[in-house]
């Protein structure tokens, strides 16, 4: 009975008072919104005006203020300060490690997702593979560089290589992880159905473990921002790496700090993207939304 | 209804059941023998242990008998078919998919043509009163209208046969007089075979033809109850309540010894 009470109140037209209410939630959400825009974007001046007080009162010259590095930041972008072989380079090096970076992320949930699917229903291949993966898990991707670079020589493939070492274990943990915390229950509602076979992994073991998918993902994509450095120091003439590689040889601090914001900057934007598309894909999934 | 010239009857002969717990086994199910026939509404009651789930789910082919075999107009019960469909006490909805995606997952499995499976669906979404709510997803629905969405999604599906594992125990007491009243609405005009597991004895008695007293230690059927009494059928009648008091003395029977 009490559901018959909901269904004739929202399927009612909404009257005048109801639109009064949904525009005052509407002031309120905007309010919200800059709220979080206003503290979001306040800490980091905090941090600014904090090195700069800093720097001033130590008067170190090891370390550029901001505004030296506003500078730096101007040029690599622009040109026509410096201009020396990093002026007006960003957009190449940025290209450079957009590449490398979603060349190895994109090939590790190539291989990690439908491998996880795989490992989570199949106890054969959980059986087989799960030491070896406990195993070869624990290795820093860092003590993976000499043996890239003798697999791969000296170039992208190197950091293409490492960048997909670091994405792939979150990836495929988090999707064997999905896959096995799936209410069993969804699965002997499925065959009860009809559905078996190669339809039960498109239809119920993808999108129930989803959510822990895209986790992955998310952790993924971070440390393949932070594995570029690593992987572009493999002796590769751009990106981002490079630039702060190259930095921390001609101790041009600014430019290693200029590199930097750009690859926290990088990883910003494009872990905004993936939050989009997750909450796209899962907005079903009401503990998702963020 | 076609089936008056075939009737689906189910049988259950001889089955039981032994699950492994530790390095002991325990017998869940003592040999059950049953015998329903096409569009029949059967309530199995019993305290908790006494094996009616594992029963409901060796129907619906969801766990193996240890010996013995449920049959469906003599053929062995091998898994779980489109001719059962179990309704779940936490619905088991799939999450990702709309209320009309739910009811149509069936039809879909069939691979049907796309206009026959947009008509079951808008059939089943109205039979259970939820075509305001057809795109929602089940996090945004009520207890009930989730249960509602499960148990159109086994009818879209042709089910002849509908288990019902404690579909109400979780709703509140208005919600659950509700879906009681459209069950059997359901059940009059589809004429679907219906086994309705529950822990109440005013519910199995409002509800069903038969009531099948279950004891546990190891679980079998102990008395096998025919409620003849019209519907609507009102609960303050003193047939009711003399039903209910008969039903209820032979469910605490096998509980008062075991106290003892």
């Amino acid at each position: 009975m009490n559901d018959h009470a909901t269904v004739t109140a929202e399927g009612a037209q909404p009257s005048a008072p109801v639109a009064a209410i949904t525009s005052r939630r509407r002031n309120r959400q905007r309010l919200e919104t800059l709220r979080a825009i206003v503290l979001g974007a306040g800490f980091p001046i905090l941090l600014i005006l904090i090195w700069d007080r800093a720097v001033a009162m130590t008067g170190t010259r090891l370390i550029p203020s901001p505004y030296q590095v506003a500078v730096m930041m101007y040029d690599f972008s622009f040109g026509g300060i410096y201009d020396d072989a990093f002026s007006g380079t960003i957009l190449i090096h940025v290209w450079k490690s957009v590449q490398r970076v979603y060349g190895g992320f994109f090939l590790a949930a190539l291989v990690g997702i439908p491998l996880g699917l795989l490992i989570g229903r199949i106890k054969l291949l959980r059986q087989l593979l799960d030491p070896t993966i406990s195993l070869l898990r624990p290795i820093p991707v860092t003590a993976w560089l000499p043996l890239s670079m003798i697999f791969f020589g000296l170039g992208p493939n190197a950091a293409i290589f490492l960048v997909f070492l670091g994405a792939f274990y979150p990836i495929l943990l988090n999707t064997i992880f999905g896959v096995r915390s799936i209410d069993p229950r969804l699965f002997e509602a499925a065959s009860m159905l009809g559905c078996a076979g190669t339809r039960m992994f498109r239809q119920i073991v993808l999108p129930a473990s989803l959510p822990a998918i895209f986790n992955g993902l998310r952790v993924a994509h971070g440390f393949a921002w932070i594995l570029i450095v690593v992987g572009e120091m493999t002796g590769v003439p751009t990106g981002l790496g490079s630039v702060v590689m190259d930095g921390r040889t001609l101790s041009r601090t600014d430019l290693v700090i200029t590199g930097m914001i750009v690859i926290g900057a990088c990883g910003f934007v494009t872990d905004r993207i993936i939050v989009a598309i997750s909450n796209r894909l899962l907005s079903w999934s009401p503990q998702h939304l963020e | 209804m076609s089936n008056a010239l075939h009737p689906e009857t189910l049988t259950v002969r001889g089955v039981t059941k032994r699950f492994a717990v530790g390095d002991d086994e325990v017998e869940a199910l003592a040999p059950v023998d049953l015998t329903i026939p096409q569009g029949e509404f059967v309530c199995l009651i019993g305290a908790s242990g006494c094996g009616k789930s594992t029963l409901l789910r060796i129907i619906a082919g969801f766990e193996e008998p240890s010996t013995g075999e449920a049959l469906i107009d003599g053929k062995t019960i091998t898994g779980p078919g489109s001719d059962r469909g179990m309704v779940f006490q936490d619905y088991a909805l799939f999450p990702w998919m709309t209320v009309r995606e739910n009811i149509s997952f069936g039809p879909r499995q069939r691979q049907l043509l796309r206009g026959e499976i947009e008509k079951i669906t808008d059939e089943f979404v109205r039979m259970v009163g939820l075509t305001p709510f057809a795109d929602r997803y089940p996090s945004q629905l009520s207890g009930g209208m989730k249960q509602r969405v499960a148990i159109a999604r086994v009818l879209a599906n042709n089910a002849n046969i509908l288990l019902m594992d404690e579909p109400f125990g979780a709703l509140d007491a208005l919600t659950r007089e509700q879906l009681q009243h459209e069950l059997l609405q359901i059940w009059t005009r589809t004429g679907v075979t219906t086994i309705f597991v529950t822990h109440s004895v005013e519910e199995a008695v409002l509800l069903a033809d038969r009531v099948l007293v279950m004891s546990a230690g190891p679980g079998r059927i102990d008395s096998d109850f025919r409620i003849e009494l019209t519907r609507p059928r009102d609960v303050s009648s003193p047939e009711f309540n003399a039903l209910r008091r008969a039903i209820a003395r032979r469910l605490t029977s096998h509980i008062a010894p075991s106290k003892a």
